[in-house]
């Protein structure tokens, strides 16, 4: 239509200026270029108008599902090493022991090497975003620009601070120290904002408040202010301390395993010991922080709360429960494997302990991991009378989650202790009366987090919520912080027994310490798409519906699928990262720290190389 | 004969009679696939506390490495090494095409017992007080309507409950009622079993839907009647006063 009415525009311009050729030239093309504005007009009407694209054979969704794992996985290692390299500086310059600024800044080698990938994969996910989902992005825009701006801010705050953090760290030796420490508190600081505000974001799509008019910024600031984004974040923050422990952890596992050397077996055994001691003291707080953030979803929608804890995705939960079963038992078998095998002669002495240990561990991720509906067949069901098991059922509610995780972390917690103390005597006056106070402390910890669980079946469920499963956690808490001043206290006075050995750990150390990593990848990919599935047919939850062809939850077996491929591709992404870190850290070394030939005969007895293959003797 | 492998052996066998043949003489038998659960769990504890040091690893792992490679074989073992390298295999297999093969037994079931309620039942709130008057009339109208099949006793034990599979609820568990809140109640009422999502195998419930029959007020009062009787209360957001 409009192009009918252009051609009569340049017909009659043509008649009029007959005998005027630059002119009537320069008026055709000037006609001609009508059309193109008119179209470009058209097309930017049509393009306003496209609330979705799709990526053929693949699908969008997918597309983002994968982009959008990576990027936020690779932000929880980059976001959550800082804080530990800043941690393990400060520890090194408060004690002055080199060893741990070198591990800092080992830790830091990881950080920069991830850094870049990390943001690439923010920029593919965002124009992948904006192309994809242009309605969704367009809503997203008009109500948190301000906080993008904000967002670009901290980033480039965030990158020149870690040039100079990472750049600057032999340069900011001796006098030089304390700005470099405060160049990494800013590192976090900035990192702190770099993780809340795109998490504004992914909760305002789960939990949107009603914006009301305002300035930008007030209308962006409300929006932040959702009820789940500081349960995220807490949850978030710590669980990037938890993904980063571990795979620094793993990252010292391969190190070890294929360290020839007995100074590089030493130096990454002790990395190994400290990614995964960061991994479990993460680890210990991280179910405190699900289960607020689990309490905020319920209270703010109890539809999507029983989507997630009952409904149809309520078995994410118990894949959940055995992902981090075996998270609790791979930290606690390094734990154990290193009395063994650091502190020599302790085999023996801790078997019975470790036994006990392992037992608690056991019988709770048993009831962990015991659904409340059990999948049965028709037989079976029938036996039971339905598929809820008349005595074991009573495992699958709240009440029993709550307490067994609670003693899963005390018993993680002892295990600790309990490899701090081996290879120690006590000289303290008063070492028999902490420790046996410490003994009662312990019994009576774990009988009342029982009781409070046994209980909790027989109140109200706002009772068990808001008191029983409070007082747990603060039991527990208190255990974590009473025990861990008196054990520094009755270890500051000790007598050392028998000297730690490090680099002595067998080959299967260093694969527990890869398992935590991937355990831990993959409960991350679990629980994400938990959290985004919850949202159901909605972009913005209650506010702009999913009108795309996908607008369907896939089904369980697909989507694990999916986390399990998300888990492969992150892991091959970070065995690429690492191998060119460790590419340039292997050029630095030089000759001098390769071991010389025939060091094997100086290996102490029992010894063996790490790996098999790794040592030169090792066919002979 | 004593060692690793064989304490190994015995927890494992204990455990498996114990769980398949003991429980079921207190309680219901288990399914399958919480036995196959538990039993990983037990093997998993074996292994990881006879891996812990090196004794204790070549005691565990020793015999069976010796029996498998053959090495100073005599006798008995002879044959017995072949008969497990022939034997382990077939056993694999055969497990593997039992699970396959087609039967005429349905699969086993995943059905979701609470999914969640269509946004307009969300966020409702009783609209009735819960006085005495209230209380008695919705257990009134729960004996009439409802105990035929969840029992006067509110233990889902009426008389007409055997004819049910899956049987009717069990109010007085405290993993039933005590973990919803009322409006939850006042939609599995009002909507009863086709009122399901496809989750919840609506194909699988005959709670008839209640809106034919009762007004909205008497199905509040069932709510109330029936938290009352079951001595368990809804779970709420707020403290009762």
């Amino acid at each position: 239509m409009i192009h009918q009415s252009l051609m009569n525009i340049l017909k009659n311009l043509v008649c009029k200026t007959r005998g005027l050729p630059l002119l009537k030239l320069g008026t055709v093309f000037a006609v001609l270029l009508l059309p193109c504005l008119a179209l470009a007009q058209d097309a930017a009407t049509q393009a306003m108008s496209v609330e979705y694209r799709d990526i053929p054979g693949m699908g969008s969704r997918n597309l983002i599902w994968i982009v959008a794992q990576q990027h936020l996985l690779l932000a929880g290692f980059v976001l959550g090493v800082p804080i530990f390299a800043w941690v393990c500086e400060i520890v090194g310059w408060k004690t002055n022991e080199p060893r741990y600024d070198k591990l800092a800044k080992e830790f830091t080698k990881l950080l920069t090497s991830a850094y870049a990938t990390t943001a690439l994969f923010g920029g593919i996910l965002l124009f992948l975003l904006i192309g994809l989902y242009p309605k969704l992005m367009a809503y997203l825009t008009d109500i948190f620009f301000p906080s993008f701006i904000a967002y670009c801010i901290l980033f480039l705050f965030e990158t020149a601070t870690l040039y100079m953090y990472w750049y600057g760290w032999d340069a900011m030796q001796g006098k030089k120290k304390a700005f470099h420490l405060f160049l990494g508190f800013l590192l976090n600081l900035f990192a702190l904002g770099i993780m809340i505000v795109p998490n504004a974001w992914a909760t305002f799509q789960a939990s949107p408040v009603v914006v009301a008019d305002g300035t930008d910024i007030e209308r962006a600031w409300a929006a932040m202010q959702n009820p789940t984004w500081w349960p995220v974040n807490i949850h978030r923050l710590i669980a990037n301390v938890v993904l980063g422990g571990f795979i620094c952890g793993a990252y010292a596992g391969v190190r070890y395993l294929l360290a020839v050397s007995r100074e590089e077996k030493e130096h990454y055994d002790w990395m190994g010991y400290v990614g995964n001691f960061i991994g479990v003291f993460g680890m210990l707080p991280l179910p405190f922080a699900g289960y607020w953030l689990m309490r905020e979803i319920y209270q703010y929608n109890q539809q999507m709360g029983i989507t997630l804890m009952g409904g149809f995705l309520a078995w994410l939960f118990i894949l959940q429960a055995m992902l981090i079963g075996v998270l609790f038992l791979g930290a606690n078998y390094y734990f154990w494997m290193g009395i063994s095998y650091r502190i020599p002669g302790s085999a023996q002495s801790y078997k019975k302990p470790i036994m006990a240990m392992l037992i608690v561990l056991m019988v709770c991720l048993g009831v962990w991991m015991t659904p409340h509906s059990l999948v049965a067949s028709l037989e079976e069901a029938r036996k039971m009378g339905g598929t809820h098991h008349p005595m074991l059922g009573v495992f699958g509610v709240m009440s029993a989650k709550m307490t067994v995780s609670n003693l899963m972390i005390l018993v993680t917690f002892m295990s600790f202790i309990m490899y701090w103390r081996a290879g120690k005597v006590e000289t303290a006056g008063w070492a028999k009366i902490a420790k046996s106070v410490m003994g009662a402390l312990l019994v009576i910890a774990g009988i009342a987090v029982i009781v409070l669980g046994v209980w909790g079946y027989f109140v109200p469920a706002i009772i068990r919520i808001n008191y029983f499963s409070v007082a747990q956690v603060l039991i527990v808490l208190f255990i974590m912080v009473t025990f861990t001043p008196l054990t520094a206290l009755l270890m500051k006075s000790a007598k050392t027994t028998t000297e730690m050995v490090w680099g002595q750990m067998p080959i299967r150390a260093g694969y527990s310490l890869v398992l935590n990593a991937v355990m831990v990848i993959l409960l991350m990919s679990l629980m994400g798409y938990a959290r985004s599935s919850s949202r159901v047919h909605w972009h913005i939850y209650g506010v702009m519906r999913d009108t795309s062809e996908y607008a369907y939850s896939p089904a369980l077996g697909y989507a694990a699928a999916f986390m399990s491929l998300n888990t492969f591709l992150f892991c091959l992404l970070v065995a690429f990262i690492f191998w060119v870190a460790s590419m340039g850290g292997d050029k630095s070394k030089g000759p001098q720290k390769e071991e010389p030939k025939g060091s094997q005969e100086k290996l102490p007895e029992g010894l063996t190389p790490a790996m098999a293959g790794g040592s030169p003797r090792k066919g002979e | 004969m004593k060692g690793p492998l064989f304490n190994s052996a015995i927890i494992l066998t204990g455990m498996y009679l114990a769980l398949k043949f003991i429980l079921p003489l207190l309680t219901a038998p288990l399914p399958s696939m919480l036995i196959s659960l538990y039993m990983l769990l037990t093997l998993s504890a074996l292994m990881i506390f006879y891996t812990m040091s090196g004794t204790s690893l070549d005691e565990f792992m020793g015999p069976i490495a010796r029996f498998l490679s053959g090495e100073n074989q005599v006798g008995i073992a002879k044959p017995a090494r072949l008969l497990v390298l022939v034997v382990f295999p077939l056993l694999v297999g055969w497990q593997t095409y039992t699970k396959l093969a087609p039967s005429d037994q349905p699969p086993a079931e995943n059905r979701t017992i609470h999914p969640a309620p269509p946004g307009e039942f969300v966020g409702l709130a009783n609209p009735y007080p819960k006085t005495p008057e209230n209380i008695m009339m919705g257990k009134g109208l729960y004996a009439a309507y409802c105990s035929p099949c969840h029992g006067a006793n509110f233990d889902g034990k009426g008389p007409a409950a055997p004819g049910f599979n899956p049987p009717p609820a069990n109010f007085a568990d405290p993993g039933t009622i005590a973990q919803l809140q009322e409006s939850y109640l006042f939609w599995r009422i009002k909507k009863g079993g086709v009122g399901l999502p496809v989750e919840g195998m609506p194909w699988k419930s005959a709670m008839p839907r209640w809106e034919k029959e009762l007004p909205d007020e008497f199905i509040w009062k069932i709510i109330m009647g029936e938290y009352d009787g079951a001595h368990q209360s809804p779970r709420t957001w707020e403290e009762e006063e």
